[in-house]
Parts: structure tokens; C-alpha cells; sequence
């Protein structure tokens, strides 16, 4: 049987001679970024506003009528309501703003929506959110993602040097603002979900740093006598194969779930996907490539002499 | 080679076996299935509300409400015992929570000081001149807050168990919330209700004079006396004695009944001490009009025809539906506090089944896709990691089952995903043998080199992933505690069975065989 190979062997590619085109190309999808959440901001879900979301799903399944829907919800005057569809025909989202008053205006008025559309519709979920919880959920959420990167961040300083953890968490924050930015440019609902994509994305690529990084810290010992530069190449492309394949397998498990896990996890999915790409992307182009402009001491000592076979060893 | 031992592959079988026996109960639907493997000690693993359906409400207690209540009894606790120790005051009254009075004749200062922190050593007590200013301290409030939000708790339990509502949850969070989880109940409005009641019940004598015919939204209240408006008709207004005659704490028993018009009602019974006072008021007032009062509304004022002992009805203008609400939080007894809705989720069964069967779908897919690249691309060690995933997969649940975690939706997608991930220890493995391999080694040593390097990065690697799934599950909401959970164990598996099982496996083929040509190929 042929076996599968994504990356041949001992690949040789001079990832570090095109970290200029990659630092542009992460400079503009970082001004996009910020230019995005300028103007569009981003679409906080309830988790994060507040508000009323409901879904229904329509008894009629031949005819099922967005329009109709609308016209029976705005009459309520419920102030700033949408309506989409949601993963199937039958199905739909119902937003509705949070209302003027106190929280028995919101509950009366999932109460109006649900009466309102008994007739025609069955509530598959209805939720909730004052403004309170909402704020705290946000704070939490904020908290949460520096929580980890500064935990992360603590813990590669202390197995590598310093210069490492500077390196990945400025690849981390990348990969943090950048998929911000894909929920604001896509305008993709921004909630709690969305908070645990981002730090999975995040685990995801910080992994990804330190595999690479890992190999990086084993050939600056191994080859005292090259240059940093050979050295930070060649330690990407050992590990190419297995950036590669592994980033192929979570990818699979993602685009399943897109694919078969119903449309409450689509948007999750799509945000990892997103996240594995530009996480590989950015441990390579970002990680490594940052790691350039420190220099690295390689290491005082004699080469540890056991950690390198002896047909490796150069003299 | 060292790593055959036999006691390695006997505890490789027993945490195998281990991990089947409690994985299994989660594969058995029907309850005859699951009687007949009545002798598996595990249970199936709780699935979330997102998952089975149900609703999850979120209440928070009015404390200002408490505090200012607390606050009116501190007040009267102030001038009963100033009284009692015969020192004089003017001008007590209660002014943005603090209460505030001035002293009259020459009682001194210190005497004043220790008569009020008698009451209570708490209190935060200022002195200016003759003036005197009381208000709580943190510490008084946070003992309310404590006392309160107890039988709050127990309050809502009772109210809960009284709907009949399968298995309910009810937790204090923080200070002064309480989150109420309904598995199963997919509609809480009725709940809703029955919590949005504090249902303090007063018995209160009406104004003899004054009738509701008299009164308008201006109407001023004459000392002693309060307006109130009528329970089903805010413009009508009642001219209520302040004085509390019976109020609900005497109630011993309430049910819904009908009254002589054959109109819903609901009808009580008092406690011996509540009968004897109600029979004291209702025969001296006989008469006058005898207002029920419901969290400060007035349900009815009927006129007093006879002195009535222990029992009676509170009749209005009630739906059956309602008198059974009213006679079961009446039953429960009063709330504390009123009890404000800070965030409700529902989810209807429809959608529960339908998340749970595509996630089951996503799974299987998930995991016949990773298996099969994971095949074509290393072949016979495809297999070998393809069979550690599978114990990977047994493993994640059985443990999720052991801990009794809670699986939900976005916790499936965190097992889908570690599908994904959990291979990614073997391919390191693999990948660093490869290269091993490639670089002069003789196969065996090569594995044995490979999988010695691997380990530091996959520790590594997994490690800081660990720390961003803490981050996850210090978040602690809900549905995305249940994912990070699923990811912590899913790290915590994938490196157990890519350094202990896949090894095990890889040696002892590599000892059996010549596997030069195997991995070689490609």
C-alpha cells in the first residue's frame, strides 16, 4: 500500500526569507481588524447585550414564511427585532432587543412572542439575558482570554528563555484580535461560544509554537557552529510534516462539525477553522519569525553531547 | 526491550477494561437495555440542559428592598428601647438608609451610644452635637444578606417541589443570586410566576370611614393609614390601617377552593396563635372592612359579619389557575426578598434530541475521517494510533461518566475536536522516528529515540493547551464549563494513550516483526 505523504522528506523551504511578506500580510489582516471593529464593531449575541432570542421552528413546513413572521413580530413594537433563518427552512431566530423597563418587560415579552406565534410555531429555545449578566459575561470573558495568555505566557518563560514567551504570546495575540476580526468583518454573532473558540484556537496554536520552538531550543544546541537563522529554518521544517498533518486532522473534526453538528455549532466550527489555519500560519510567520530579532544565547556549556547522535555530531 | 513488561500490559488491560465498564452504560438508550446491565457500577454521564432540554433561570435577590425593610425595624427597635432606658428624642426618622434622631434632655452621650449598640454591636454610629446617625455596616448587611438568602433558597425549593418538576437544581451563586436549573421543564413561565411572588400575605383593618369610593390616585393618607391599590384594579384604592393584624407567617395551611358563588377562592387555615389574634380583631371590629393584603395589594376587603377563628377565605376576583398558584406559595411561605429574573435560558426537547443526534453524527464522522487519514498516512502505525484513539475516545467518557460531568453541546464539538487533536501526540511520535530513521538509525533504535524526544514536546505542547482550558473552565458558564471540561480530559487521555498504549502496541510489533519495510513505504 502507498502510504499518504502531505510533506515530503526532508524538506529544505527558507520559511524565514519571505517573513517580510508574511509580517505584511499579518499587518493588513490586523488593520482590518481594527478598522472592522471601528466601523462595524462586532454583533454581540445576548450573552453579551442582553436581550431576547427565541427559536422556532414553523409547524408548517411547506410554506414557511420569514415575511409573515416579521409582520406578526413587529407588531408587538418591540423595538430593534431580527429575523434569520437558522440552519433549516423551518427554523428561525428571532433577536429581540432588550426592552424599556425592568426585567418583568422582558419576560412578558417573550411571553407576547410565544403566544403571539403559538398558532403557527414551536419554541425550540428561548433565552434570556439582562443587561447585568451580560456586562458581567463580558468582563469575565475579557478576563479569561488574558487570564490564559498570561498563564501561557509564564509557563514558556519558564521551560524556554524569555525571548520565546515574548514570541508566542505576540503570535497569540495575533490569533486572538485576527479572529475577533473575522467575527466582525463576517458580522457573525459574537458570544459565550465564541469566547471558548477563541481560547481553543488559542491552546491550538500556542501547541503549534511549541512543537516548533521545542525543536528550535534542541538545534540551538545541537548546531552551536550555524547560524540562527539556518537553524530557526531548519527546526520549521523538521517539523513541517507534523504541523501539517496534524493541522489536517483537526481540521477534518472541524469541518465536521460545520458540516453535521447542527447550526448552533456552525459558527463556532467556522471560528476554530479560522483558527487553526491562521494559529499554523502565525506559529511559523509570527512565533518563529519574531524570534529573529532576539538573540538568543545558545548556550554557554559544551554541546550535550547524549541529547545528539553521533553521526549528527559536527565538529 | 525494557517496555514489555508483563505488569505494563496487565495495567494497559485493566484501565482498558476499566474505561469499557464505565463507557458502557452510555451506549444503552432504552431502560430495558440498561436493567439488564443493572451489575455496571457507573452511571451515564449528565447531559446538559442545552442537550436534554430544560430551563436554567437566574435569580438575584432585592436586597435594597430587605435592607430598607430591615432598616424600618431598626427603627422601631431604636424607639422602643430608647424609651425603655427613659432617654428623650426628637425628629427619628429614616433619611437615604440612615436613620437619624436628635436627643432631648441631659442624658449624655456614651449612655445613648451603648443603648443603641445594644441592639446591635454592628451598626455604624455617628455623633454630632445632640444628633445621632445610624446606618448597617458592611457586616450587618452581609448577615442579611446570609440569613436572607437561606431561606430564599428554601423558599424556592418548596414553591419548585410543590409544581412537581422533575429533579430541579437550586443553587446560591455569589452573594445574593440563585441559579434554578428544570431539567425537562422547557417552558418555565408557570415557575416564572410562583417565584415572581414574594407572597407576603397581611391581614390589615380598612379605614372606617374612608371608603375606596372616596379615593383617587391623589388621595393624601392620614396618619397611621397607607393607600393601596386594589390587586386586579391599580385604579382603585384602598385607605389601609398600617398596623399588621395576622400576616402570613401564622398561616398553617392554604388550598384552593370555591366560595359560596361558586367563584375560584382559596381558603386558610391559621396557626392557634394566628386563630386567637384574628378572633380578637374580628370580634372587636365587627363591621368594618378586614383587607387581605398580597405584597402589597389589596387581594379583597371584605366587611366583617362574625367573629372568625382559625379558618377562612380569601375570595377576589381569581382564575382557578390563579387560587392554585396563591395557595401554594402561600403554602410555601413568604419570600424574603423579591426575587428578580437576571437571565433565563430554555431549550425545548425538539432541540435538545436534535443537537444530541448531530453530535452524535459528528462524532462517528469525526472519527472515521481521522481514522482513515490517519490509515493512509502511516499505515500499520495508523492502525496503532488509530487503535489508541479509539481507547482515547473510551476513556473520555468513561471518565466524564466517573466525575459526573456534565456533557453539552459545545462539550460534544470539545470531544469531536480532540479526535482531531488527540492524535496529534502519535504524530509526533511518529514523525520524530521518521526522522530517526532517516538519519541513520536502525528502525528499533529509532523508535525507541523517537518516542523518548517526543514525549518533552508533547508534555510541553499539551501543557500551555491545558492552561488555555483552565482559562475556559475559570469562565464557568454553563455550556462552556462543560466544554472545557471535555477538553481538559481529552489532553489528559491523548497523552496517556499516545505514551503509554500506541508505545506499548509500537514495540512490541517492532519486536515482532521487521518492520523496516512497513514504515517505510510512501
Amino acid at each position: 500500500m502507498k502510504l499518504l505523504r502531505l510533506i515530503p522528506n526532508n524538506t529544505n523551504f527558507d520559511f524565514l526569507r519571505i517573513k517580510v511578506i508574511a509580517f505584511f500580510f499579518s499587518l493588513i489582516i490586523l488593520s482590518g481588524t481594527f478598522i472592522s471593529l471601528m466601523v462595524n464593531n462586532l454583533n454581540y449575541g445576548i450573552d453579551f447585550k442582553g436581550g431576547i432570542l427565541l427559536e422556532l421552528r414553523s409547524k408548517n413546513t411547506n410554506s414557511p414564511n420569514i415575511n409573515e413572521l416579521r409582520e406578526k413580530i413587529s407588531t408587538l413594537n418591540a423595538g430593534e427585532v431580527s429575523i434569520q433563518n437558522f440552519g433549516k427552512d423551518t427554523d428561525f431566530l428571532v433577536r429581540i432587543q432588550k426592552q424599556e423597563g425592568d426585567q418583568k418587560e422582558q419576560i412578558a415579552m417573550i411571553e407576547k412572542v410565544k403566544s403571539l406565534t403559538d398558532k403557527d410555531y414551536t419554541v425550540r429555545r428561548s433565552e434570556f439575558v439582562g443587561p447585568v449578566v451580560g456586562d458581567e459575561l463580558k468582563t469575565a470573558g475579557i478576563y479569561s482570554v488574558l487570564l490564559a495568555l498570561i498563564s501561557i505566557m509564564i509557563y514558556i518563560w519558564f521551560r524556554f528563555e524569555w525571548q520565546f514567551s515574548i514570541a508566542a504570546i505576540l503570535a497569540l495575540i495575533h490569533d486572538v484580535l485576527t479572529t475577533v476580526g473575522l467575527f466582525s468583518i463576517l458580522q457573525l454573532e459574537f458570544n459565550l461560544a465564541t469566547i471558548a473558540a477563541i481560547l481553543t484556537t488559542a491552546g491550538y496554536s500556542i501547541n503549534d509554537t511549541v512543537v516548533i520552538f521545542d525543536r528550535v531550543r534542541e538545534n540551538l544546541r545541537r548546531y552551536k557552529s550555524k547560524t540562527h537563522y539556518f537553524i530557526y529554518n531548519k527546526s520549521i521544517n523538521e517539523t513541517l510534516s507534523r504541523t501539517v498533518i496534524t493541522s489536517v486532522t483537526t481540521l477534518l473534526a472541524l469541518f465536521i462539525i460545520f458540516f453535521f453538528g447542527g447550526a448552533v455549532l456552525s459558527d463556532f466550527a467556522l471560528a476554530m477553522i479560522w483558527g487553526v489555519v491562521i494559529g499554523t500560519f502565525s506559529s511559523i510567520f509570527v512565533a518563529v519569525s519574531l524570534l529573529t530579532y532576539f538573540n538568543i544565547n545558545k548556550g554557554e556549556k559544551v554541546d550535550d553531547r547524549t541529547n545528539v547522535p553521533e553521526y549528527e555530531r559536527e565538529n | 526491550m525494557k517496555n514489555l513488561s508483563k505488569i505494563r500490559l496487565i495495567l494497559i488491560i485493566i484501565s482498558v477494561i476499566i474505561g469499557i465498564v464505565y463507557a458502557l452504560p452510555n451506549f444503552f438508550n432504552t431502560s430495558q437495555q440498561i436493567k439488564s446491565f443493572n451489575f455496571l457500577p457507573g452511571k451515564k454521564i449528565n447531559l446538559g440542559l442545552d442537550l436534554q432540554g430544560g430551563s436554567y433561570l437566574l435569580l438575584k435577590a432585592d436586597m435594597d428592598v430587605v435592607f430598607a425593610e430591615k432598616l424600618d425595624t431598626l427603627l422601631s427597635d431604636i424607639r422602643s428601647s430608647l424609651r425603655k432606658s427613659k432617654i428623650g428624642y426628637k425628629k427619628l426618622s429614616i433619611q437615604n438608609d440612615v436613620i437619624s434622631f436628635q436627643k432631648r434632655g441631659e442624658t449624655s452621650n456614651e449612655k445613648i451610644k451603648s443603648v443603641l449598640f445594644s441592639l446591635d454591636k454592628n451598626l455604624i454610629l455617628e455623633n454630632k452635637l445632640d444628633s445621632f446617625f445610624i446606618k448597617f455596616s458592611d457586616q450587618n448587611k452581609k448577615n442579611i444578606t446570609k440569613t436572607t438568602m437561606a431561606q430564599a433558597i428554601e423558599i424556592v425549593r418548596r414553591r419548585i417541589d410543590e409544581t412537581g418538576t422533575n429533579e430541579p437544581s437550586i443553587q446560591q451563586q455569589g452573594a445574593d443570586r440563585i441559579i434554578v436549573q428544570l431539567p425537562g421543564l422547557d417552558d418555565p413561565s408557570r415557575i416564572k410566576k410562583l417565584l415572581g411572588k414574594t407572597a407576603k400575605l397581611t391581614f390589615q383593618l380598612a379605614h372606617p370611614t374612608i371608603s375606596p369610593d372616596d379615593l383617587d390616585i391623589n388621595s393624601k393618607a392620614p396618619p397611621g393609614f397607607v393607600k393601596l391599590q386594589e390587586d386586579k384594579n391599580p385604579d382603585r384604592f384602598y385607605m389601609i390601617n398600617k398596623r399588621v393584624m395576622v400576616s402570613g407567617e401564622m398561616l398553617k395551611d392554604a388550598s384552593p377552593t370555591f366560595d359560596r358563588n361558586n367563584s375560584p377562592s382559596v381558603s386558610f387555615q391559621l396557626s392557634p396563635l394566628g386563630g386567637k389574634k384574628f378572633g380578637r380583631v374580628t370580634g372587636k371590629h365587627i363591621g368594618r372592612a378586614f383587607a387581605i393584603v398580597l405584597d402589597g395589594k389589596v387581594v379583597s376587603a371584605p366587611v366583617i359579619q362574625t367573629q372568625i377563628f382559625s379558618t377562612g377565605q380569601i375570595t377576589g376576583a381569581f382564575s382557578v389557575q390563579e387560587t392554585n398558584d396563591l395557595a401554594l406559595v402561600l403554602r410555601s411561605g413568604a419570600l424574603p426578598a423579591p426575587m428578580v429574573i437576571l437571565e433565563e435560558r430554555s431549550v425545548g426537547p425538539g432541540l435538545g434530541s436534535d443537537s444530541i443526534s448531530a453530535g452524535k453524527i459528528a462524532s462517528v464522522f469525526g472519527l472515521i475521517a481521522v481514522m482513515i487519514f490517519m490509515l493512509i498516512t502511516y499505515g500499520m502505525f495508523g492502525v496503532f494510533a488509530n487503535v489508541a484513539l479509539i481507547c482515547n475516545i473510551v476513556f473520555i467518557i468513561a471518565l466524564l461518566s466517573l466525575i459526573q460531568a456534565t456533557l453539552t453541546l459545545p462539550g460534544i464539538a470539545g470531544i469531536v475536536l480532540t479526535m482531531g487533536m488527540a492524535v496529534d501526540a502519535n504524530v509526533l511520535i511518529f514523525e520524530r522516528i521518521k526522522e530517526e530513521f532517516n538519519s541513520g538509525r536502525n528502525i528499533l533504535d529509532a523508535i525507541e529515540a523517537g518516542f523518548q524526544r517526543a514525549i518533552s514536546t508533547i508534555v510541553d505542547a499539551n501543557l500551555t493547551t491545558l492552561f488555555a482550558a483552565l482559562a475556559l473552565f475559570s469562565f464557568g458558564s454553563g455550556p462552556i464549563k462543560g466544554f472545557s471540561v471535555t477538553l481538559m480530559i481529552g489532553i489528559a487521555t491523548s497523552m496517556f494513550t499516545a505514551i503509554v498504549i500506541t508505545k506499548y502496541i509500537v514495540f512490541l510489533y517492532s519486536k515482532k516483526k521487521d518492520i523496516n519495510s512497513v514504515f517505510l513505504q510512501g
